[in-house]
């Protein structure tokens, strides 16, 4: 048997919240672990059911030798006494075992808050798996996603998935990998259409952001999706107030740079950015009237109004009244 | 005016009249003088605006009734009856002071349960409910049958602010003696905060004439200067708000204290609270069998926490109530002056700003602006964000 050149680094850190980049990181590990030795198998543990005792034990080299990967979950909630049973480790790795530690990135103790710093001084090997929230890395992710499955795509076809796939990761590679397989490779948007139909996340943001604009059909059609999909009438409610308060806010404050009035407002740059977008075509006049509207839609999402789904429909068309009022 | 448990009552003659007439009647009944009980009736509901002292006449009354002093007027003040009703100890008065939202009809159950013993100190077994408004439909029907027939011993006494149906449900009135007290003089309040609080005359006769007919109200301004502060920010609101984006800063002001106020309760309270509930349920404790004990106190813990938040709440609704009573209080001062009329005003420390607005403003603006003051506490009511309601308040009052 001959030996690849490839020697598995011993002590891996991941961090981060985003379950499928951790079940990938630790796939990985195994894999490289086998490559150096086909029989190396995993062992996952809890740090919560785990003593020093038998972390000494899982981490020792067995008698013949053969490799293992060990992966302790949730190090975010380690104790004192286990931090320092890692940390020790860390210092005097053994051969032929790769200890990949899980963390968080929280971490409600000392000890387990300040693990991955440790680690990282120790020269672990560090994988990020951040939770991805914004669009643009979503976006990349998918088309990753396709390319590794060996396709190709375009961006309208990246959009219209996410569109009616819905933001949760798993789903996005298993929809990616099975598009590919489906398409011999060319993702269009017209394939995507063809598979998946529909739109699976609707937030009470993309329905304010669109009545803002005095978008009404637009507004309209995102609203019927998200009472469709079960969005709570109160967070769709509260996201237009929301909407109304931050361009009435901004307008109110006239021209100005947008990174000192989001210093001024306590709002976030994008958010004041996106907000100066919006303002555009609002008159006070119609924010005062916007204002009531939506003090209006929130005591009626509440139990005031017969119907809440009624009482929605009726605010956004009214917005969209106030939005032409000069 | 009646001395003893009676000087609580401020500028309620009638009432005082009323309470002894029938107190005295009870005591005759009591004591086997009488056997003919139609002086004495088993159910009160005492209404009046708020800081009239509806719960203070419940409890001068309820004292009046345990009070074992041979004099000629119960209710003398100096017994161990008086005294121990007026503190709160005493063991047949039972007092129902909701800290949360509502009143649930399984409190009102266990008190009904309650309420039919016999009482132990041989007098009058009395229940207070202090605020019947906050009584649930449920509750209110659970206590439907004792107040109609309670036993013979037994003597409810229910406060709200009104009789209207929106207060108190048209069953439970019907089913109480009404006795309405009145808004007490400014003079009233004047003399009451001087000779029982100590307090300088000058800065009572400002605080009763800046209260509403609020005592309570009147005492707090009186003594604390964060509550002066406070109601000079409010009502700086209506001539303050120049431009469009002050609207969001004033709405801030009061949310923000609002939020102060409920915060300072929880603080001082909540952890306090937790830790003795976890105590009484056997947290802490070594030894064999403390941790079956413990068993099933986190169902306890989190009603616990459930009835914090809803006090927290309420002190938060109770303080924008608050401000928002005041601003009501300057539009309607506004509106007298505009219309020239003699009527006492409100806020009369204020009068250079009602004269300014009254001619400022059209008197159907400052109506728009009086009203949408008025909706704003219709919707805290209904729930809906503090922040969302005022600020539409706001909007409204600087467009008018």
């Amino acid at each position: 048997m001959t030996t690849p050149a490839v020697t598995p680094p011993p002590l891996q850190l991941v961090i981060g919240e985003e379950e499928l980049l951790i079940e990938r990181a630790v796939r990985t590990a195994l894999d490289t672990a086998r490559l150096a030795d086909p029989t190396a198998d995993l062992v996952r543990v809890g740090v919560a059911d785990l003593t020093p005792g038998e972390l000494a034990e899982l981490v020792s080299p067995s008698l013949f030798a053969e490799g293992r990967v060990v992966a302790i979950e949730g190090a975010q909630d380690a104790g004192q006494e286990i931090a320092d049973a890692i940390l020790g480790y860390s210092k005097a790795a053994a051969d032929g075992v790769t200890l990949v530690v899980l963390h968080n990135g929280g971490g409600r103790t000392k000890a387990g808050k300040g693990l991955p710093a440790a680690l990282r001084k120790a020269g672990a090997v560090v994988t990020e798996c951040d939770k991805i929230t914004k669009m643009s890395d979503r976006e990349a992710f998918v088309r990753n996603e396709i390319r590794r499955a060996g396709g190709k795509t375009d961006s309208g076809a990246v959009t219209a998935l996410i569109d009616s796939v819905g933001s949760d990761l798993r789903e996005l590679a298993a929809a990616a990998a099975q598009l590919v397989a489906d398409t011999d490779g060319q993702v269009n948007e017209e394939a995507v259409r063809r598979y998946h139909r529909g739109r699976a996340d609707v937030t009470g943001f993309a329905v304010a952001e669109k009545a803002i604009t005095g978008d009404v059909t637009g507004a309209l059609e995102t609203l019927r999706w998200a009472m469709q999909l079960g969005v709570p009438h109160v967070l769709v409610a509260d996201a237009l107030a929301d909407a109304v308060r931050t361009v009435a806010r901004v307008a109110g404050m006239g021209r100005a740079n947008p990174n000192s009035l989001a210093a001024e407002l306590g709002m976030p740059p994008w958010k004041v950015r996106k907000a100066i977008g919006q303002s555009r075509g609002w008159q006070p006049a119609g924010l005062a009237a916007a204002m009531q509207v939506v003090a209006q839609v929130n005591a009626d999402v509440k139990g005031a109004a017969a119907h809440p789904d009624y009482a929605l429909e009726h605010a956004v068309l009214k917005l969209a009244a106030a939005h032409d009022l000069h | 005016m009646t001395g003893g448990v009676w000087s609580q009552l401020v500028g309620q003659e009638h009432a005082v009249e009323v309470l002894v007439a029938a107190a005295t009647a009870g005591k005759a009944l009591v004591e086997g003088r009488t056997s003919d009980a139609s002086g004495m009736t088993h159910a009160w509901l005492f209404t009046g605006p708020p800081g009239s002292g509806r719960s203070t006449a419940a409890s001068a009354f309820a004292a009046a009734l345990q009070c074992v002093d041979g004099g000629p007027i119960p209710g003398c003040g100096e017994c161990h009856g008086c005294r121990t009703t007026l503190s709160g100890t005493h063991a047949d008065v039972r007092v129902v002071v909701p800290e949360g939202l509502s009143i649930s009809v399984a409190e009102m159950r266990a008190l009904v349960q309650t309420s039919a013993r016999r009482p132990t100190g041989g007098r009058w077994q009395v229940v207070i409910i202090a605020d019947a408004d906050r009584l649930t439909e449920g509750a209110a029907n659970a206590l439907l049958k004792a107040v109609e027939e309670p036993p013979e011993r037994t003597v409810f006494l229910l406060c709200a602010p009104s009789d209207h149906p929106d207060d108190v449900s048209v069953t439970i009135r019907s089913r109480c003696r009404p006795m309405a007290l009145r808004t007490p003089a400014a003079p009233a309040i004047a003399e009451v905060l001087v000779l029982r609080d100590g307090i300088e005359p000058e800065m009572a006769r400002w605080a009763a004439s800046v209260c509403g007919g609020h005592i309570g109200r009147a005492r707090r301004l009186a003594r604390d200067e964060a509550a002066r502060d406070r109601r000079a920010a409010v009502l700086r609101i209506p001539l303050g708000v120049r431009r469009f984006s002050d609207v969001f800063a004033a709405a801030d002001e009061l949310v923000k204290a609002a939020e102060r106020d409920a915060s300072e309760v929880s603080k001082t309270r909540d952890d306090a609270e937790k830790e003795a509930l976890r105590t009484a349920l056997g947290a802490g404790g070594t030894g064999k069998g403390t941790a079956a004990a413990t068993r099933g106190a986190k169902g306890a813990e989190r009603e616990l926490e459930r009835r914090q938040k809803s006090r927290a709440t309420r002190t938060q609704r109770d303080a924008l109530d608050l401000a928002l009573v005041d601003l009501a209080g300057f539009y309607r001062d506004v509106l007298i002056t505009a219309s020239g009329s003699e009527a006492a005003l409100n806020h009369p420390d204020h009068a250079r700003q009602s004269t300014t607005a009254a001619t400022a403003w059209t008197p159907e603006s400052t109506l728009t602006r009086l009203e949408a003051v008025l909706a704003c506490r219709e919707a805290l009511e209904l729930n809906v964000k503090p922040r969302i309601a005022v600020e539409a308040m706001i909007t409204a009052l600087y467009r008018g």
